[in-house]
């Protein structure tokens, strides 16, 4: 974790972390501003501090909990975190290292599943067309969450006030979006 | 005036109103907004919480197709898309070897020479210098102005207006006539994406800032992204029920308002496709100010 010991590689979480994203987490003397800030922590099990000070010890089973935590789910990229800190740990980058890591070990916490659905609905669609198609995002992320009731009401209205469209916007060069997901996302989940 | 111009999908689908009022006022002002050809999507929140160099090739493919369209400046509505793409330049100029990955990644080069506005900057540039020879209405109400995050935040990557209490929305509805209130959730998250997916936190958040900006007497809330304009105005059934009360305070988009002040009909401003409706009537007509009328104004420039 030193400064001095870093030509070796540094296995832990918070070093991925810092060789990844380039944040480091020793930065951060738990003034606990960002969790007083985060518009999520009281719905989160850690809020954002505690998630830092679990990976500073580098113990193996708090990099666990973690990874398996509704945290990393449950924040909202809202940037507040960092505006605020005054140590400028940029923890938003540090949620996207952990999201993938947590999807990619398959360690995603169960509350999260319908975020995730939606998450990668979103994205199916986009490889699909190349721009975001609402009506085939809606009927997709319900058909994941098993959750048809929920906003059935708001899609007629919705397309009365032309908010929905019937069809999808298709680009022309769609061969190159999917050499994109192929050469990213696809590539890592196989 | 040319200028180069990135939709996204919200403005060409749920939030159209917002791209028909840029729109209207842009044609108003002898600007055209050329759409970057072949556009993609930004890949938006989805993209940066699940794969970070997809994050970053989805925006990186639409600033490429801009330069090689002759594009130099990018008109960018969408405070999400913009959030994307300011990340997308910042990530890509501060790190060689990454940049060179991604332009392998989308098959194209991404030499970095666009300049990014979103649509205050846009406004400021472009807009607000001929308002006064063009306005014919004041919008003499009381507003409150909601930023929301990807407008001011992250500072180090986007370097717009101060990330607490900022103030550029605010200056152009003075300049409208407006009574711009000074409120604590101007910068609060209303819940973004998860509207869909975890709507009963996007209740909480959201309610918590109608509240507060109808709690000081504000008219109307004033936005410029449409995913703070969709958690407010379509899930105000939420929002009323988190707090236990009903607020009809309409929630409008800062290019809508400046087109009610312009004279613009309301339907060519997309009013008609909110969910809260927006009431709001009996504009003062605006006269011009002539600069002796406003001595002060001289001597601070």
């Amino acid at each position: 974790m030193s400064d001095s010991h870093n030509h070796l590689v540094d296995n832990s979480l918070s070093g991925k972390i810092k060789q990844n994203t380039g944040v480091s987490l020793s930065r951060c003397y738990q003034c606990g501003k960002c969790s007083a800030g985060c518009p999520v922590s009281s719905d989160m099990d850690f809020p954002p501090s505690l998630l830092i000070r679990k990976l500073q010890t580098g113990l193996p089973e708090h990099e666990e909990e973690v990874l398996r935590s509704k945290s990393i789910w449950y924040c909202l990229t809202c940037e507040m975190c960092i505006s605020r800190c005054p140590m400028e740990v940029d923890i938003p980058p540090m949620m996207d290292y952990l999201r993938s890591e947590s999807l990619r070990l398959k360690k995603a916490n169960p509350a999260a599943k319908n975020i995730i659905r939606f998450h990668k609905a979103f994205l199916d669609s986009i490889e699909q067309t190349g721009r975001l198609y609402e009506m085939g995002l809606i009927v997709d992320y319900k058909a994941r969450a098993l959750n048809l009731t929920q906003d059935v009401a708001l899609a007629p209205s919705m397309f009365a006030k032309g908010k929905l469209k019937i069809m999808p916007e298709l680009i022309k060069n769609r061969k190159n979006i999917k050499q994109i997901f192929q050469k990213t996302i696809n590539k890592k989940q196989k | 005036m040319k200028l180069g111009f990135y939709p996204g999908c919200s403005l060409e689908g749920a939030s159209r109103e917002y791209n028909e009022s840029v729109m209207a006022i842009a044609e108003e002002m002898g600007i055209e907004l050329v759409s970057i050809p072949d556009w993609n999507c930004c890949g938006a929140t989805a993209a940066h919480n699940l794969d970070k160099e997809l994050s970053l090739s989805l925006p990186a493919r639409n600033l490429a197709l801009a330069e090689e369209a002759g594009l130099t400046v990018l008109v960018v509505p969408c405070a999400a898309c913009y959030s994307r793409f300011c990340a997308t330049q910042h990530e890509l100029m501060h790190d060689e070897n990454l940049h060179k990955k991604i332009n392998g990644i989308i098959e194209k080069e991404y030499k970095g020479n666009l300049r990014i506005l979103n649509v205050i900057q846009f406004i400021d540039e472009f807009i607000i210098d001929k308002l006064d020879d063009k306005m014919k209405f004041e919008f003499n109400k009381k507003v409150a102005c909601y930023y929301g995050c990807l407008l001011v935040r992250p500072n180090k990557v986007l370097d717009f207006d101060r990330t607490e209490d900022p103030q550029t929305m605010d200056v152009v509805m003075k300049k409208l006539g407006a009574d711009s209130i000074d409120w604590a959730y101007k910068t609060e998250c209303c819940g973004a994406g998860f509207s869909v997916s975890f709507t009963e936190t996007v209740g909480r958040l959201s309610g918590q800032i109608v509240e507060d900006a109808e709690h000081r007497g504000a008219e109307a809330m004033i936005v410029a992204c449409p995913m703070c304009h969709s958690n407010l105005d379509m899930r105000r059934p939420e929002i009323n029920k988190y707090n236990k009360k009903k607020s009809d305070m309409p929630v409008i988009y800062i290019t809508q308002a400046i087109g009610l002040a312009l004279g613009i009909d309301r339907n060519k401003l997309g009013l008609q496709r909110h969910f809260v409706p927006v009431k709001l009537k009996d504009f003062k007509p605006y006269t011009k100010k002539t600069e002796v009328e406003n001595p002060q104004k001289m001597e601070v420039e």
